[in-house]
C-alpha cells in the first residue's frame, strides 16, 4: 500500500507530469485563463488518464506481448476512440461545457499526457493497480497545475503588466517559477 | 479559403508562422528535450521526418479517408512514422535514442503535426502539402536549435560538446532543469514581443498577421 501511495505522490507532485515533464503543455497554455474552466479540463483530463492506463494494462497484458512494436499504433488509436466516445457524451451531457472546451476537447487525444502515461507505464512496468494509482496522480498533478496557473493568470489580469509583456511570454515565465517552486518537493523522497 | 503562392506556403512556417516560437504548438518536445544541441538536433530531424512523411500520405489519401474518423485515420499515419524513427534513431544513435527516451513516442502527439494534417494536407494537392510540411519542420528544427543552443551555452559552457569559456565557468545549471526549458521560451517570446512593439512604431512595416505581437495587440 506504501509504495502505491508514493507512485501517487510522485506523479503528482515530484514529477509533476506538466511542470517536470512538459506533458499536457497544450491545455496548461490554452485552458488555463479562468479557474472554473481549468477544474472541468483536469476533470475531463483525469477520466481520460484512468480510462487510458486501464487500457494500457488490457492490451500490454493480453495482446502486445507478441507484438511489442505494434505498442504506439495500437495505443494511440484505442485512445483516440475512448477520447471521441467522451466528446460524443459530454456534447450530449453538457452542451455548455462543450463550447467552453471548445478545440481542446478532440485534443486531449494529441495530448502528450495520456499517451506518456500509458508508455511511462509500460516501461516502468507498473501492475494494474499500480497503474491507477498512477493515473490518478498524474491527473490529480496535472489539475493542480492547471489550477494554480489559472488562478495566477485571472490575478494577472488585474495587475498592471506591461503591455510588453502581456501574453504568453509572461505565462511562460509564470510556468517557470511553477516549476521551479515543485522541484521542492524533490525532497520528498531522500527523507 | 484564401489562396497562396507555392512560396508562400514554404516559407510561412520557418519564421513568420513558427510553429514553436508564434503559434506555440509542439511544446512538449520543445521544452523537454532541448537541454543540449545534439537531442534538439535529433528530435527536430525525426520530427521532420515524420511530418513530412505524414503529410505526403495524408495529402494522397485525403479523398480516400471519411471525414468522420479523418482525426484517428491521421494519427494512425502519424503513429507509423513514428514507429520508423523510433526504430532508425534506436538503431543508427543509440546514446541519442535513450536521451531522448519516451519523447521520441510523443512526437505522435504533437499538435503541430496533427494540426498541419488538419488545416492543409487534408486539403491541399500533394505538391503544397510537400512544400508546407518542409517549411513548418524547418522551423521546428530552427526553433529546437535556438532552444537547445541557449540552454546548452548557459547551463554546461559548451556548444556541440565543446567547452566555449574555460573552466572558470560557472554553469547555470538551472538552464538545463524544467524550469530553464520555461524561462528560456518565455524570454524569446517577450524578445519577439520587444522586436514587435518597436516595429509597431514605424507604420510603413507589414504586421504580422498572427502570433505574440497579435495576441499583445489585442489585450493591450
Amino acid at each position: 500500500m506504501g509504495d502505491l501511495v508514493w507512485i501517487l505522490i510522485s506523479a503528482m507532485l515530484v514529477n509533476n507530469f506538466t511542470l517536470a515533464l512538459f506533458l499536457g503543455l497544450c491545455p496548461f497554455m490554452g485552458v488555463s485563463a479562468r479557474v472554473a474552466t481549468a477544474l472541468r479540463m483536469g476533470g475531463a483530463n483525469i477520466f481520460v488518464l484512468v480510462i487510458t492506463s486501464m487500457t494500457a494494462w488490457v492490451l500490454n497484458t493480453f495482446v502486445l506481448a507478441s507484438a511489442p512494436y505494434l505498442r504506439l499504433i495500437s495505443f494511440i488509436v484505442v485512445i483516440a476512440s475512448l477520447v471521441q466516445i467522451v466528446e460524443i457524451t459530454i456534447k450530449k451531457i453538457s452542451p455548455t461545457l462543450f463550447r467552453e472546451l471548445g478545440i481542446f476537447l478532440p485534443l486531449i487525444t494529441t495530448n502528450c499526457a495520456i499517451l506518456g502515461l500509458a508508455i511511462f507505464q509500460t516501461n516502468r512496468g507498473y501492475g494494474f493497480l499500480e497503474g491507477l494509482f498512477f493515473a490518478v496522480g498524474a491527473g490529480l498533478g496535472l489539475t493542480l497545475a492547471l489550477v494554480l496557473m489559472a488562478s495566477i493568470r485571472e490575478q494577472t489580469e488585474l495587475a498592471t503588466v506591461p503591455a510588453l509583456a502581456r501574453g504568453m511570454g509572461l505565462v511562460l515565465i509564470i510556468a517557470g517559477s511553477l516549476s521551479l517552486a515543485f522541484m521542492g518537493f524533490a525532497g520528498l523522497f531522500s527523507t | 479559403m484564401r489562396a497562396t503562392t507555392p512560396g508562400y506556403d514554404f516559407a510561412r512556417g520557418i519564421w513568420r508562422e513558427n510553429p514553436v516560437l508564434v503559434q506555440l504548438l509542439g511544446l512538449c518536445p520543445a521544452l523537454a528535450v532541448t537541454n543540449t544541441v545534439a537531442n534538439s538536433l535529433a528530435m527536430g530531424l525525426a520530427t521532420f521526418f515524420v511530418l513530412v512523411g505524414s503529410s505526403l500520405l495524408v495529402s494522397t489519401l485525403k479523398n480516400l479517408i471519411p471525414h468522420e474518423v479523418r482525426i484517428s485515420a491521421y494519427i494512425l499515419i502519424i503513429a507509423t512514422f513514428v514507429t520508423v524513427a523510433d526504430l532508425v534513431l534506436a538503431a543508427v544513435v543509440p546514446d541519442i535514442h535513450k536521451a531522448l527516451g519516451a519523447f521520441i513516442a510523443l512526437i505522435v502527439v504533437n499538435c503541430m503535426i496533427l494540426g498541419r494534417q488538419e488545416a492543409f494536407a487534408s486539403k491541399r494537392p500533394v505538391g503544397r502539402a510537400l512544400l508546407d510540411a518542409v517549411g513548418t519542420g524547418t522551423g521546428f528544427i530552427i526553433a529546437l536549435l535556438m532552444m537547445g543552443g541557449i540552454r546548452e551555452v548557459l547551463g554546461y559552457g559548451t556548444f556541440l560538446g565543446w567547452p566555449l569559456f574555460g573552466a572558470s565557468y560557472e554553469p547555470w545549471i538551472i538552464m538545463i532543469l524544467p524550469p530553464g526549458g520555461f524561462f528560456t521560451l518565455g524570454f524569446i517570446l517577450l524578445a519577439f514581443s520587444w522586436r514587435e512593439s518597436r516595429r509597431q512604431e514605424k507604420p510603413s512595416v507589414r504586421d504580422w498577421p498572427h502570433g505574440v505581437g497579435a495576441a499583445t495587440r489585442r489585450s493591450a
